[in-house]
């Protein structure tokens, strides 16, 4: 047990660390921004069972959430590789990433717009408001309150998850470090600090997501 | 006024209004008793338009309630309606509860749409509240605050669908008051309730609904104390017993 610590390989590689965390940070952002908009496809055909995309929808949520992400990320760089269709590392896990942040956030959508009552619908028609009055300010700003921590914890998810990059030779943080330290060997360091870059990225994260929440939503549900 | 004629409402296969005949005038409270399922609410939402009708027609102030043709948004701004389950909105204050409509509806300024609120809030005895947010008040002031909220809209008539149903008995009488303070201002009621002896106090006429079809109408001396069907003296017997 007298391993020596070498810190200085790693502090002198910071600045391509950083880049690679850079990448993190873009490929999951992107991957919910995306994710989002298709969420919200997904999850109003399924509600109103719009066919045939109510099909495509629940196939997708499906396969989405009952599959593990690294198999979604063959699929997108090997799998499709085998039809001809050669994906970017970067591209392969952006897309396995959007593919599984829309199933999980379509039925987070599905179940935060359920959890209103129709009753609070029936109240703001009955005060005069138009359907689209309804929605904009009485449906959707509750369902957002219920939909706000489920999607920042997708988040965090598609931030720890793109580090399954490794597996394709994507130089987001994990890719990175896998080659830095395939050139000095000091594996140890390399990852320690690569784990202590991704907690603080997701710390940082979690808490402007709570105090942004305390600004925004001042009543209680 | 508000005309009922020959109304028919069937959910599937039930058939829950079986030929309906109202009238309800300016300045007139009507109050509709009777078991559950006889069809009291369904009536009323059928008033306003959030449930259509098979047959029949509804007629507030001349307009046809259920013509094509007809902007129903428009028409409910002129029938406020409070529910069994109060239904404020939880992510506004008491104050924004009541003020919301009238500005994004009547398109008041939002320092009228205050204003209105403001008052409408002290009316019903919730001057106090503005900041707060409606789960942290009781059953009775919640129900207080969806009475403000409509009657900010300034609405002709005001449909009220078991309001006190759902609250604590010891709640119950704070929203009566209220209701008794309307009856005051010559506010035009329709009050489904199951409270007989508050609907023969501020009641014009009582109407005993039963399967679908109304059984008994008249005055309150008539119905509550002189029934003439065996349906309606049962019934009382059992709700005042």
């Amino acid at each position: 047990m007298d391993y020596q610590f070498h810190w200085n390989t790693v502090f002198q590689k910071m600045p391509e660390m950083l880049e690679g965390a850079f990448v993190t940070l873009h490929v999951s952002i992107l991957s919910m921004l995306i994710g989002i908009v298709i969420a919200v496809f997904l999850a109003i055909v399924k509600m109103n069972q719009i066919k045939p995309f109510s099909y495509i929808s629940s196939v997708w949520i499906e396969i989405s959430r009952n599959t593990p992400a690294l198999f979604q990320i063959y699929m997108a760089y090997f799998g499709l590789g085998a039809f001809g269709i050669h994906l970017s590392p970067y591209v392969a896990v952006l897309s396995a990433l959007i593919f599984v942040n829309a199933g999980y956030l379509a039925e987070t959508f599905r179940g935060g717009f359920q959890s209103i009552p129709k009753t609070q619908y029936s109240a703001s028609k009955s005060l005069g408001m138009t359907n689209f009055q309804s929605y904009w300010y009485i449906i959707l700003p509750q369902m957002f309150r219920r939909i706000y921590h489920p999607m920042t914890n997708q988040f965090v998810w598609s931030i720890l998850m793109s580090s399954l990059g490794i597996l394709v030779g994507m130089s987001e943080l994990s890719g990175e470090t896998q080659r830095l330290q395939s050139l000095s060997f000091r594996t140890l360091e390399f990852f320690m600090v690569a784990a202590v870059m991704y907690y603080i990225i997701t710390k940082f994260v979690l808490i402007s997501a709570s105090l942004i929440s305390r600004r925004l939503f001042k009543g209680e549900i | 006024m508000i005309n009922i004629q020959n109304v028919h409402k069937s959910f599937g296969d039930l058939e829950v209004l079986k030929g309906i005949n109202l009238e309800v005038k300016k300045g007139e409270v009507l109050s509709i008793i009777g078991g559950s399922g006889s069809g009291k609410s369904t009536l009323l939402y059928c008033i306003n338009a959030i449930e259509k009708i098979n047959a029949g027609k509804i007629t507030v102030d001349d307009i046809d309630v259920h013509d094509k043709a007809t902007n129903q948004d428009k028409l409910r701004q002129k029938l406020g309606m409070v529910f069994q389950q109060w239904n404020s909105f939880p992510h506004l204050t008491v104050l924004e509860n009541v003020a919301l409509a009238p500005r994004i509806v009547k398109k008041m300024s939002k320092d009228e749409a205050i204003e209105i609120g403001e008052k409408e809030l002290t009316h019903v005895g919730l001057g106090d509240k503005f900041d707060v947010y409606p789960t942290k008040m009781s059953g009775g002031q919640q129900q207080r605050l969806a009475i403000a909220r409509a009657l900010a809209m300034r609405p002709d008539y005001m449909l009220f669908d078991e309001i006190t149903s759902a609250l604590d008995p010891e709640l119950v009488g704070e929203v009566l008051d209220t209701l008794r303070v309307l009856r005051e201002d010559g506010m035009t009621m329709i009050c489904v309730t199951h409270e007989i002896a508050f609907a023969r106090e501020v009641s014009d006429n009582i109407a005993f609904f039963h399967e679908g079809i109304i059984e008994e109408m008249g005055s309150p001396d008539q119905v509550i104390s002189n029934p003439q069907k065996e349906t309606t003296q049962k019934f009382l017997s059992k709700v005042l017993s």
